[in-house]
Protein backbone atom coordinates (compact mmCIF):
# COMPACT_ATOMS: atom_id res chain seq x y z
CA UNK A 1 0.00 0.00 0.00
CA UNK A 2 1.70 3.32 -1.16
CA UNK A 3 1.36 6.46 1.43
CA UNK A 4 -1.24 8.21 -0.85
CA UNK A 5 -3.84 5.19 -0.97
CA UNK A 6 -3.24 4.77 3.24
CA UNK A 7 -3.71 8.72 3.49
CA UNK A 8 -7.05 8.09 1.84
CA UNK A 9 -8.60 5.53 3.82
CA UNK A 10 -7.06 7.76 7.17
CA UNK A 11 -7.84 11.01 6.37
CA UNK A 12 -11.65 11.14 6.67
CA UNK A 13 -11.55 10.29 10.25
CA UNK A 14 -8.02 11.42 11.70
CA UNK A 15 -10.32 14.25 12.93
CA UNK A 16 -12.44 11.93 15.18
CA UNK A 17 -9.36 10.06 16.42
CA UNK A 18 -8.08 13.28 17.43
CA UNK A 19 -11.40 14.36 18.80
CA UNK A 20 -11.82 11.80 21.32
CA UNK A 21 -8.48 11.64 22.36
CA UNK A 22 -8.76 14.67 23.25
CA UNK A 23 -11.93 14.11 25.37
CA UNK A 24 -10.24 11.64 26.94
CA UNK A 25 -7.00 13.36 27.71
CA UNK A 26 -8.12 16.84 28.16
CA UNK A 27 -4.82 18.55 26.81
CA UNK A 28 -4.89 19.23 23.09
CA UNK A 29 -0.47 18.10 22.96
CA UNK A 30 -1.21 15.04 24.28
CA UNK A 31 -4.11 14.17 22.42
CA UNK A 32 -2.22 15.49 19.30
CA UNK A 33 0.52 12.88 20.48
CA UNK A 34 -1.54 10.28 20.91
CA UNK A 35 -3.17 10.72 17.38
CA UNK A 36 0.35 10.44 16.21
CA UNK A 37 0.68 7.28 18.10
CA UNK A 38 -2.50 5.80 16.68
CA UNK A 39 -1.76 7.03 13.20
CA UNK A 40 2.13 5.55 13.43
CA UNK A 41 0.41 1.91 14.02
CA UNK A 42 -2.48 2.07 11.44
CA UNK A 43 0.50 3.03 9.25
CA UNK A 44 2.89 0.31 10.41
CA UNK A 45 0.37 -2.12 10.16
CA UNK A 46 -0.87 -1.51 6.69
CA UNK A 47 -1.02 -4.63 5.41
CA UNK A 48 -3.11 -6.33 7.75
CA UNK A 49 -5.52 -2.82 7.26
CA UNK A 50 -7.25 -4.33 3.61
CA UNK A 51 -8.62 -7.18 6.02
CA UNK A 52 -10.66 -5.06 8.18
CA UNK A 53 -14.07 -4.26 7.25
CA UNK A 54 -14.31 -1.07 8.86
CA UNK A 55 -10.73 0.48 9.54
CA UNK A 56 -12.62 3.54 11.31
CA UNK A 57 -14.38 1.91 13.98
CA UNK A 58 -11.35 -0.24 14.04
CA UNK A 59 -9.05 2.87 14.76
CA UNK A 60 -11.64 4.31 17.01
CA UNK A 61 -11.64 1.31 19.67
CA UNK A 62 -8.16 1.40 19.32
CA UNK A 63 -7.75 5.31 20.47
CA UNK A 64 -10.23 4.72 23.07
CA UNK A 65 -7.95 1.58 24.22
CA UNK A 66 -4.67 3.63 23.77
CA UNK A 67 -6.07 6.55 25.82
CA UNK A 68 -7.48 4.52 28.74
CA UNK A 69 -4.29 3.00 28.97
CA UNK A 70 -2.45 6.40 28.79
CA UNK A 71 -4.86 7.88 31.62
CA UNK A 72 -4.18 4.63 33.95
CA UNK A 73 -0.42 5.04 33.34
CA UNK A 74 -0.91 8.37 34.42
CA UNK A 75 -3.03 7.59 37.35
CA UNK A 76 -0.52 5.10 38.27
CA UNK A 77 2.47 7.69 38.17
CA UNK A 78 0.38 10.16 40.03
CA UNK A 79 0.84 12.72 37.59
CA UNK A 80 -1.71 15.44 36.94
CA UNK A 81 -2.30 16.11 33.02
CA UNK A 82 -1.68 19.40 32.54
CA UNK A 83 -3.49 21.52 29.41
CA UNK A 84 -2.79 24.95 28.10
CA UNK A 85 -5.32 25.16 25.33
CA UNK A 86 -6.04 29.11 26.05
CA UNK A 87 -6.31 29.92 22.59
CA UNK A 88 -9.13 32.18 21.59
CA UNK A 89 -10.77 31.94 18.15
CA UNK A 90 -13.67 34.27 18.39
CA UNK A 91 -14.02 37.74 18.29
CA UNK A 92 -14.42 39.43 21.74
CA UNK A 93 -18.00 40.42 20.78
CA UNK A 94 -20.01 40.75 24.45
CA UNK A 95 -22.48 38.14 23.15
CA UNK A 96 -19.57 35.59 21.75
CA UNK A 97 -18.16 36.07 24.93
CA UNK A 98 -20.93 34.80 27.07
CA UNK A 99 -21.84 32.10 24.54
CA UNK A 100 -17.60 31.06 25.13
CA UNK A 101 -18.26 31.11 28.33
CA UNK A 102 -21.02 28.66 28.56
CA UNK A 103 -19.75 26.34 25.99
CA UNK A 104 -16.63 26.31 28.79
CA UNK A 105 -19.19 25.31 30.78
CA UNK A 106 -20.35 22.79 29.08
CA UNK A 107 -16.49 21.65 27.84
CA UNK A 108 -16.21 21.46 32.21
CA UNK A 109 -19.01 19.60 32.61
CA UNK A 110 -18.35 17.19 30.07
CA UNK A 111 -15.00 16.63 31.87
CA UNK A 112 -16.45 15.93 34.83
CA UNK A 113 -18.90 12.79 33.39
CA UNK A 114 -16.91 9.43 33.70
CA UNK A 115 -14.88 8.30 31.07
CA UNK A 116 -17.31 6.35 29.18
CA UNK A 117 -19.98 8.48 29.09
CA UNK A 118 -17.41 11.31 27.89
CA UNK A 119 -17.16 8.82 25.03
CA UNK A 120 -20.55 8.15 24.27
CA UNK A 121 -21.15 11.95 24.04
CA UNK A 122 -18.34 12.30 22.19
CA UNK A 123 -18.97 9.49 19.68
CA UNK A 124 -22.78 10.24 19.77
CA UNK A 125 -23.54 13.88 20.11
CA UNK A 126 -20.78 15.32 18.53
CA UNK A 127 -19.51 12.71 15.62
CA UNK A 128 -22.88 11.60 15.50
CA UNK A 129 -22.50 7.65 14.86
CA UNK A 130 -25.15 5.41 15.14
CA UNK A 131 -25.63 3.31 17.91
CA UNK A 132 -24.52 0.41 16.02
CA UNK A 133 -21.23 1.86 15.49
CA UNK A 134 -20.84 2.48 18.77
CA UNK A 135 -21.38 -0.77 20.26
CA UNK A 136 -18.93 -1.72 17.79
CA UNK A 137 -16.04 0.94 18.74
CA UNK A 138 -17.27 0.33 22.41
CA UNK A 139 -17.59 -3.11 22.69
CA UNK A 140 -20.88 -2.69 24.68
CA UNK A 141 -24.57 -3.41 23.76
CA UNK A 142 -26.64 -0.62 22.40
CA UNK A 143 -28.83 -0.64 25.49
CA UNK A 144 -25.76 -0.09 28.12
CA UNK A 145 -25.05 2.60 25.30
CA UNK A 146 -28.43 4.29 25.54
CA UNK A 147 -28.57 4.22 29.57
CA UNK A 148 -24.92 5.81 29.42
CA UNK A 149 -25.96 8.25 27.21
CA UNK A 150 -29.34 9.34 28.84
CA UNK A 151 -27.41 9.37 32.15
CA UNK A 152 -24.68 11.69 30.19
CA UNK A 153 -27.31 13.75 28.70
CA UNK A 154 -29.24 14.45 31.91
CA UNK A 155 -26.07 15.23 33.87
CA UNK A 156 -24.87 17.89 31.47
CA UNK A 157 -28.84 19.55 31.08
CA UNK A 158 -29.24 19.39 35.16
CA UNK A 159 -25.55 21.19 35.65
CA UNK A 160 -26.68 23.47 32.96
CA UNK A 161 -29.96 24.51 34.21
CA UNK A 162 -28.13 24.70 37.51
CA UNK A 163 -25.50 27.52 36.37
CA UNK A 164 -28.08 28.87 34.28
CA UNK A 165 -30.72 29.83 36.91
CA UNK A 166 -28.05 30.72 39.86
CA UNK A 167 -25.28 32.21 37.66
CA UNK A 168 -21.38 31.29 37.95
CA UNK A 169 -21.43 28.94 41.09
CA UNK B 1 -46.80 23.03 17.41
CA UNK B 2 -43.08 23.39 16.55
CA UNK B 3 -42.52 24.01 20.10
CA UNK B 4 -44.06 20.65 21.24
CA UNK B 5 -42.58 18.84 19.02
CA UNK B 6 -38.78 20.21 20.25
CA UNK B 7 -39.99 19.50 23.89
CA UNK B 8 -41.27 15.90 22.88
CA UNK B 9 -37.79 15.40 21.13
CA UNK B 10 -35.78 16.96 24.21
CA UNK B 11 -37.20 14.17 26.13
CA UNK B 12 -36.83 11.47 23.97
CA UNK B 13 -33.06 12.99 24.20
CA UNK B 14 -32.47 12.55 27.56
CA UNK B 15 -33.63 9.12 27.54
CA UNK B 16 -31.29 8.28 24.63
CA UNK B 17 -34.34 6.95 22.29
CA UNK B 18 -33.75 9.85 19.63
CA UNK B 19 -32.66 9.07 15.82
CA UNK B 20 -29.77 10.85 14.31
CA UNK B 21 -32.04 12.41 12.42
CA UNK B 22 -34.29 14.19 15.24
CA UNK B 23 -31.04 14.97 17.18
CA UNK B 24 -29.99 16.83 13.69
CA UNK B 25 -33.34 18.81 14.45
CA UNK B 26 -32.35 19.69 17.59
CA UNK B 27 -29.50 20.98 16.59
CA UNK B 28 -30.83 23.14 13.90
CA UNK B 29 -33.52 24.52 16.18
CA UNK B 30 -31.15 25.54 19.13
CA UNK B 31 -28.53 27.18 16.57
CA UNK B 32 -31.08 29.88 16.22
CA UNK B 33 -30.58 32.92 17.66
CA UNK B 34 -33.65 32.45 19.80
CA UNK B 35 -35.33 30.07 21.78
CA UNK B 36 -37.70 30.14 24.33
CA UNK B 37 -36.92 31.06 27.50
CA UNK B 38 -37.42 27.83 29.48
CA UNK B 39 -35.04 25.88 27.18
CA UNK B 40 -32.26 28.39 27.23
CA UNK B 41 -30.42 26.10 29.25
CA UNK B 42 -29.53 23.55 26.19
CA UNK B 43 -28.38 26.33 24.13
CA UNK B 44 -24.75 26.32 24.85
CA UNK B 45 -24.94 22.61 24.82
CA UNK B 46 -25.80 22.01 21.59
CA UNK B 47 -23.76 24.98 20.40
CA UNK B 48 -20.62 23.05 22.02
CA UNK B 49 -21.73 20.02 19.66
CA UNK B 50 -21.35 22.11 16.88
CA UNK B 51 -18.27 23.68 17.63
CA UNK B 52 -15.96 20.64 18.75
CA UNK B 53 -17.44 19.18 15.48
CA UNK B 54 -14.92 21.60 13.52
CA UNK B 55 -11.92 20.68 15.45
CA UNK B 56 -9.00 19.45 13.21
CA UNK B 57 -5.81 17.66 13.53
CA UNK B 58 -3.49 19.78 12.53
CA UNK B 59 -0.23 18.10 13.18
CA UNK B 60 1.60 16.27 10.21
CA UNK B 61 2.56 12.45 10.43
CA UNK B 62 5.70 11.10 9.61
CA UNK B 63 5.02 8.06 8.21
CA UNK B 64 8.80 6.31 7.36
CA UNK B 65 8.53 3.36 5.24
CA UNK B 66 10.05 0.36 6.06
CA UNK B 67 12.96 0.12 3.05
CA UNK B 68 15.49 1.32 4.95
CA UNK B 69 15.31 -1.97 7.16
CA UNK B 70 15.04 -3.84 4.10
CA UNK B 71 18.71 -2.69 3.08
CA UNK B 72 20.21 -3.05 5.96
CA UNK B 73 19.18 -7.05 5.96
CA UNK B 74 21.00 -7.13 2.56
CA UNK B 75 24.06 -5.99 3.72
CA UNK B 76 23.78 -8.38 6.36
CA UNK B 77 23.27 -10.89 4.15
CA UNK B 78 25.77 -10.04 1.96
CA UNK B 79 28.40 -10.19 4.65
CA UNK B 80 27.55 -13.60 5.64
CA UNK B 81 27.76 -14.87 1.84
CA UNK B 82 31.50 -13.81 1.24
CA UNK B 83 32.29 -14.79 4.79
CA UNK B 84 31.17 -17.97 3.88
CA UNK B 85 32.69 -18.09 0.40
CA UNK B 86 35.98 -16.97 1.72
CA UNK B 87 35.46 -20.01 4.17
CA UNK B 88 34.88 -22.84 1.64
CA UNK B 89 37.37 -21.47 -1.65
CA UNK B 90 40.48 -22.77 1.31
CA UNK B 91 43.09 -24.28 -1.57
CA UNK B 92 42.69 -27.66 -0.44
CA UNK B 93 45.08 -30.13 -1.01
CA UNK B 94 44.28 -33.32 0.27
CA UNK B 95 45.44 -35.29 -2.40
CA UNK B 96 45.71 -39.16 -1.76
CA UNK B 97 49.25 -40.07 -2.12
CA UNK B 98 48.31 -43.97 -1.60
CA UNK B 99 49.87 -46.43 0.56
CA UNK B 100 52.09 -49.09 0.81
CA UNK B 101 50.29 -52.64 1.74
CA UNK B 102 53.63 -54.45 2.59
CA UNK B 103 55.40 -53.27 6.03
CA UNK B 104 58.58 -54.33 5.01
CA UNK B 105 58.08 -52.34 1.78
CA UNK B 106 57.07 -49.38 3.73
CA UNK B 107 59.99 -49.66 6.16
CA UNK B 108 62.32 -49.96 2.92
CA UNK B 109 60.80 -46.91 1.77
CA UNK B 110 61.39 -45.29 4.48
CA UNK B 111 64.46 -46.01 4.94
CA UNK B 112 65.12 -44.59 1.19
CA UNK B 113 63.81 -41.58 2.04
CA UNK B 114 65.43 -41.21 5.27
CA UNK B 115 69.11 -42.01 4.20
CA UNK B 116 68.22 -39.43 1.30
CA UNK B 117 67.42 -37.48 3.67
CA UNK B 118 70.23 -37.76 5.77
CA UNK B 119 73.12 -37.70 2.82
CA UNK B 120 71.67 -34.47 1.79
CA UNK B 121 71.73 -33.29 5.09
CA UNK B 122 75.79 -34.18 5.29
CA UNK B 123 76.36 -32.68 1.94
CA UNK B 124 75.20 -29.44 3.75
CA UNK B 125 76.81 -29.48 6.56
CA UNK B 126 80.27 -30.81 4.61
CA UNK B 127 79.56 -27.76 2.64
CA UNK B 128 79.90 -25.47 5.67
CA UNK B 129 83.37 -27.87 6.86
CA UNK B 130 85.30 -24.98 5.97
CA UNK B 131 83.92 -22.89 8.76
CA UNK B 132 86.12 -25.05 11.17
CA UNK B 133 89.26 -23.59 9.46
CA UNK B 134 88.06 -20.25 11.53
CA UNK B 135 88.81 -22.37 14.80
CA UNK B 136 92.28 -23.78 13.30
CA UNK B 137 93.25 -20.45 12.46
CA UNK B 138 92.35 -18.52 15.55
CA UNK B 139 93.82 -21.58 17.79
CA UNK B 140 97.45 -20.88 16.30
CA UNK B 141 97.01 -17.31 17.22
CA UNK B 142 95.91 -17.60 20.99
CA UNK B 143 98.30 -20.22 21.37
CA UNK B 144 97.87 -22.06 25.31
Amino acid sequence: MTQTEFLDIVMPFKDKVFRLAKRLLVSREEAEDATQEILMKLWNNKTKIQEYKNVEAFSMTMTKNFCLDKLKSKQAQNLKLVHSNYQDHKVSLQKQLELNDSLNWVSKIIEDLPEQQKMIIQLRDIEQYDFDEISKMLDMNNTAIRVSLSRARKTIREKLTNTHSYGIK
Amino acid sequence: MVLNNIEELLVKYENGETTLNEEQQLKDYFSQDTVEPHLEMYKPMFAYFLVNQQEQFTKDVPLKTKKIEIYKWISVAAVAVLMIGFYFNRPVSQEDLGTYEDPEMAYNEVKKSLEMISTHLNKGASSINYLNEVDNTTSLIFKK
